[in-house]
């Protein structure tokens, strides 16, 4: 047992959890942590096959973790506008125009 | 002089930890959002001073040592700051 | 069992206790200080894989600037969930949902345990032409030579995400200043922060930066510290962001990706094709295309902080 076992484990069960979130949970808030979630198990995925590449004197192969911090910025970018057109959708409802 | 140092980092990191420790209990047991604030903010300020105190003889050069007085300083402002915005939230909703 | 393995173990349960009270936690505050507290330690097993850069963007981004997103976001619903009835599923359904998400993640650890040896890699290959980009961080020279591409789509990714926000603006702000129409509370407390810590926030953003050619660090890292600053300030109202009809606005969103395209095309007409950076000139120009994005990937993500314009210009 060594990091790449734990923290491949933590990444499957991250993706089950993740996704049983975005599909049960009616709060579109709370769908979006959890898409989060499952994103971060997915991008853990590959942290864990760039450990596996460890070698040339580097602790993992630099390119799967180039691909994780792309990942996790448009991820990022991604939630903001998720977020702003639940902040919207909100404000109609409060102002009665949705219906 | 490096057994010296290593011995001097133990110390002070476990002392560090113990006030932690001590802080978290107090959030988890004090009865009052201030008093709960007030073992937080003191405690961990504390045990974060104390292991980076305990650090600084392993950082390897001078830089490296003032960047870890630096993080906490820096932690140290944002606590205190955090920490005086939520008490004066609780203060005003308990009024 | 060695202490390494300990920590690894303790590390792995608090990121899985995190995750799990994100999703099962009752209100939505509650998930989204358990969804930061994950990013924070998960942060941490990122050191742990020998990612120091991904360990740097995880905090910064996945706790740091997602966790103002979505408490400014919960505090801004309020009591509303927007959750419907009719969305709510059956407990038939939870726990058949539950037992196939399992049934995943069981497959999934299956796989992940069973990869086959030895694992490919291409750090034999990245070590090999790191000399060449001049650069002493293999991630950096993946993220700003080999892999360019990937980083100038993400670079535009951003850009797209602040026209996405913008244009979820009720028609009548549109052109208007972004952001809440309420000054924003003017504590003293955080006043005082406010003044303090960007000078020195500053310095930390482009030291990552500049320090990314040859430690971990790099563009996004110090673009984001430089953007949580500029956030800092506005929060305490000190700074106003320009309206979003303002060129000068738009040229500094943009032009980090446009440096990098034109860059790239130098690279078409004088190295091996687009995005080749010619050989005598390959450090100062990747020196340069950080910079620029650098400052639009700050600017961008102060505008998807701050969120759409609420009212009239």
């Amino acid at each position: 047992m060594n990091e790449v076992t734990i923290f491949g484990l933590l990444a499957a069960a991250l993706v089950g959890l993740g996704l049983y979130g975005v599909l049960t949970h009616a709060a579109p808030l709370r769908r979006i942590l959890s898409f989060n979630l499952l994103g971060g198990g997915v991008f853990l995925v590959f942290g864990v096959v760039a450990r596996r590449g460890a070698g040339a004197g580097f602790d993992g192969d630099p390119v799967p973790q180039a691909i994780i911090i792309t990942g996790i910025v448009v991820a990022f970018a991604a939630t903001t506008l998720a977020i702003a057109l639940l902040l919207r959708i909100a404000e109609l409802r409060q102002d009665g125009t949705d219906d | 002089m490096s057994l010296l140092a290593d011995a001097f980092t133990v110390l002070a990191v476990l002392a560090g930890l113990f006030f932690l420790a001590a802080g978290t209990l107090g959030l988890l047991r004090f009865p009052d959002t201030l008093s709960r604030l007030h073992a937080l903010t003191k405690a961990d300020g504390l045990g974060l001073g104390l292991i980076v105190l305990g650090l600084m003889p392993q950082a390897g050069s001078l830089l490296g040592a003032l960047k870890l007085l630096l993080v906490w300083a820096l932690a140290m402002l944002a606590g205190a700051t955090v920490g005086q915005m939520i008490a004066r939230i609780a203060r005003r909703e308990s009024q | 069992m060695s202490a390494t393995l300990l920590i690894d173990l303790a590390l792995a349960f608090s990121v899985l206790a995190a995750a799990l009270w994100t999703v099962a936690a009752r209100r939505a505050f509650e998930a989204v200080v358990g969804f930061v507290a994950f990013g924070l330690v998960l942060s941490l097993a990122w050191v742990r894989l020998g990612t120091v850069d991904v360990a740097l963007t995880e905090a910064a981004v996945g706790a740091g600037a997602s966790g103002v997103l979505l408490l400014g976001a919960t505090a801004r619903l309020g009591a509303q969930t927007l959750a419907e009835v009719r969305d709510q599923p059956a407990m038939a359904l939870r726990i058949a949902t539950g037992f196939f998400c399992a049934l995943l993640a069981v497959a999934l650890g299956w796989t992940l345990l069973n990869l086959g040896d030895p694992a490919p890699s291409l750090a034999p290959l990245a070590a090999a032409n790191l000399a060449a980009t001049e650069l002493g961080n293999p991630v950096s020279g993946v993220l700003l030579a080999w892999r360019a591409l990937d980083t100038l789509l993400e670079a535009v990714v951003l850009v797209l995400a602040v026209i996405g926000v913008w244009s979820v603006a009720p028609d009548g702000a549109w052109g208007g200043i972004p952001g809440d129409i309420q000054p924003p509370r003017r504590d003293p407390a955080l006043r005082l922060a406010a003044q303090i810590i960007p000078p020195i926030g500053v310095v930390i953003g482009v030291h990552l930066v500049w320090t990314g050619a040859e430690a971990p660090g790099g563009a996004f890292q110090g673009g984001t510290v430089l953007a949580a600053m500029w956030v800092l300030a506005w929060m305490a109202g000190l700074v106003r962001p320009p309206a979003v009809s303002s060129r000068r606005l738009r040229v500094w969103v943009i032009l980090g990706p446009i440096v990098f395209i034109a860059i790239g095309l130098l690279g078409s007409f004088l190295a091996d094709g687009f995005l080749a950076y010619p050989a005598a000139f390959t450090k100062p120009l990747i020196l340069l295309v950080e910079a620029a994005l650098t400052f639009s990937i700050a600017v961008a993500l102060v505008l998807l902080l701050v969120g759409p314009p609420k009212a009239a210009p």
